[in-house]
C-alpha cells in the first residue's frame, strides 16, 4: 500500500491571509478558517508602506483581507467568506443555511451589515454636529431592525442560529468596537431597554473561542480608535 | 418540475436593478407575474410588506416568500431553478465564483454608484465622481482581460445565450445604456472605445442579446429621466 505522500514545503494547497492586526474586515476571514479548522500563515501588513506583495494580489484596491489559495487570490471579507465555506465544504460548521430562500436572507443581513450599518456608524465616530447626529439616529434604525430579525426565531443563540454563521461573523466586530466607541464618543449606542436580544447575543458572541482568542489587544485598539477620532475632529476644526 | 410555481417580481421600468432579474428569469425560461411600481406615488402594499426593509425594487416574491437584493437574487434563482435554462454562476469551481462575486460588488460599487454620484453631485465633488468612474472603468478593462475574456470576446459569443451568464448581466442591465449616461457626463465617454476597448465590446455585444434588448428602457426614455434628476440636482441650470 502506498504511504501516503508528506506535504512539501512551499505546497500550493498552503493558504495565507494578508490581514492587519485590527482591521475588522480580516477578523471576519481569521475567525472563517479557524472556525472550519483550515491552517494558514499570517503575512500582517503595515498599510502605511503597503508590501509588493498585497499591491500584487489586490492591485484593484489595495486593501486587506486578501486570502490566497493554490496562489490566487480572493479579495473582500463576504467574497472571502463565501469562498472558504464553499471550498472547505466538508468543514463544519456551516456558515451559510443550505436552503436558498434562507440563503438568499442570510445573505441579506450581511450585506445589510456592509452596505448600511457600518457606513452610518462610522458617520457617527468620524464627524460631529449634524452629521454625526445623523449617523447616530440611522444606527439606531439598524440596531432596531437587527434586534428584530434576532428576536424573530425563538431559543436563536445567533443570527446563524444554534452556532455562529456569516451574519455573526460580519457584525462581530460590534463585540468591542460599540463599547469602544461609546466610550470615547460618550454616547449609548447599545441598551438593554431597546437591545435586549443584541445585548445577549454580543455577551454570547465574546463568549466563542474564535473570537476570545483572536480578538486585538484592547489598549492597542482603543489608542487606535482615539487617534482617529481625534484626527477626524481634528480635521474638521482646521476645515472651518 | 411543480406545475404550481408562482413567481412575481416587483420592479420598475427605470431600476437596473429589476432589469437584472427580468434578465435572468427570461434567460432561464421562468414564468413570472411583473408589477410595475410606482416608487414616488405609491408603493404597492404587497411591496411594503415583502420589502419593509428597504420599500425597494427588485423584490422577487416566489411562492409568497420575498427575496431581495437584485445580486442575492440572481443567485437564488441559480440555485433554485437548477435545471432551468442555463447556470448563472460557475458552478464547480469556488475561485471562478469568487472573482466573479468580486467583480460583480465591484461594477456596483466603484462604477454604477459613481456614476449615480456624477448625475446626483456638482461641483468638485461631481468631478471627483467622474475622474474616479473613468479610472475604474479602466480597471474592469483590466480584469475583465486578465480574468474573463484574455484573448478578446470571440465574435458572436453572446449568440449563444448561454454565454450570458452573472457578471454580464449584473453589468448590462446598467452600463447597456452607457450611450445615454454619456450625455451627461459632458466632456467624456463613460465607455470610452479607445481606452476600455474590451468593455466596450462586452457591452455592446450584450446589449445585441435578444433579452437583453427587449428588457432595457429606450435610450430616449433614460436621457430625460437623468435630465430630470440632473435638474433637481443643480437646480435650474443644467450646465455646472
Amino acid at each position: 500500500m502506498a504511504t501516503a505522500r508528506e506535504p512539501e514545503e512551499d505546497e500550493e494547497e498552503e493558504v495565507k491571509l494578508i490581514k492587519t492586526w485590527s482591521s475588522p474586515y480580516a477578523l471576519r476571514a481569521v475567525w472563517a478558517l479557524k472556525l472550519k479548522g483550515i491552517p494558514y500563515e499570517s503575512i500582517d501588513e503595515d498599510l502605511t508602506h503597503k508590501s509588493d506583495i498585497l499591491l500584487h494580489h489586490n492591485p484593484v484596491h489595495k486593501k486587506v483581507p486578501v486570502l490566497l489559495h493554490h496562489g490566487r487570490s480572493i479579495c473582500e471579507s463576504l467574497v472571502i467568506i463565501e469562498y472558504i465555506e464553499e471550498t472547505w465544504s466538508q468543514n463544519p460548521p456551516r456558515l451559510l443555511p443550505q436552503d436558498p430562500l434562507q440563503r438568499a436572507e442570510t445573505r441579506f443581513w450581511a450585506k445589510f451589515v456592509d452596505d448600511k450599518a457600518l457606513p452610518a456608524i462610522w458617520q457617527a465616530f468620524s464627524k460631529e454636529g449634524k452629521e454625526q447626529e445623523q449617523g447616530l439616529s440611522e444606527t439606531a434604525e439598524h440596531l432596531r431592525l437587527l434586534e428584530a430579525e434576532l428576536k424573530k426565531k425563538k431559543k436563536r443563540l445567533f443570527f446563524g442560529g444554534e452556532e455562529i454563521g456569516i451574519v455573526d461573523i460580519a457584525l462581530g466586530w460590534m463585540v468591542n468596537l460599540v463599547p469602544l466607541f461609546e466610550r470615547i464618543l460618550g454616547v449609548k449606542i447599545l441598551d438593554e431597554e431597546h437591545h435586549p436580544a443584541l445585548l445577549k447575543w454580543r455577551q454570547r458572541m465574546s463568549d466563542v473561542d474564535v473570537v476570545k482568542e483572536n480578538w486585538p489587544p484592547r489598549d492597542k485598539l482603543v489608542a487606535k480608535w482615539t487617534a482617529i477620532r481625534e484626527r477626524c475632529v481634528g480635521k474638521a476644526a482646521a476645515n472651518e | 418540475m411543480s406545475g404550481e410555481e408562482k413567481v412575481v417580481l416587483h420592479g420598475m421600468w427605470a431600476s437596473p436593478y429589476a432589469k437584472r432579474v427580468e434578465i435572468a428569469l427570461k434567460l432561464k425560461g421562468i414564468p413570472y407575474e411583473y408589477v410595475e411600481e410606482d416608487l414616488l406615488n405609491g408603493k404597492s402594499e404587497a411591496l411594503l410588506k415583502h420589502n419593509p426593509v428597504h420599500q425597494k425594487v427588485p423584490v422577487l416574491v416566489h411562492n409568497g416568500k420575498p427575496v431581495i437584493e437584485s445580486c442575492i437574487i440572481l443567485e437564488y434563482i441559480d440555485e433554485t431553478w437548477k435545471s432551468s435554462g442555463h447556470a448563472l454562476f460557475p458552478q464547480e469551481d469556488t475561485y471562478r465564483r469568487a472573482r466573479v462575486r468580486f467583480w460583480a460588488d465591484f461594477i456596483q460599487r466603484q462604477l454604477l454608484e459613481k456614476f449615480i454620484v456624477t448625475i446626483t453631485a456638482v461641483g468638485e465633488a461631481r468631478e471627483e465622481a467622474i475622474k474616479e468612474l473613468r479610472k475604474n472603468m479602466e480597471l474592469l478593462e483590466e480584469g475583465l482581460r486578465v480574468n474573463f475574456f484574455p484573448e478578446g470576446i470571440p465574435q458572436y459569443h453572446f449568440d449563444d445565450q448561454k454565454n450570458v451568464r452573472f457578471l454580464d448581466i449584473t453589468m448590462c442591465a446598467f452600463f447597456g445604456l452607457h450611450k445615454a449616461q454619456s450625455e451627461f457626463v459632458r466632456t467624456t465617454e463613460i465607455i470610452d472605445l479607445q481606452r476600455t476597448p474590451l468593455v466596450f465590446s462586452w457591452v455592446e455585444s450584450l446589449k445585441e442579446v435578444p433579452v437583453v434588448k427587449e428588457v432595457l428602457p429606450p435610450h430616449d426614455e433614460v436621457v430625460n429621466l437623468l435630465r430630470g434628476f440632473r435638474q433637481n440636482a443643480v437646480g435650474s441650470s443644467p450646465q455646472v
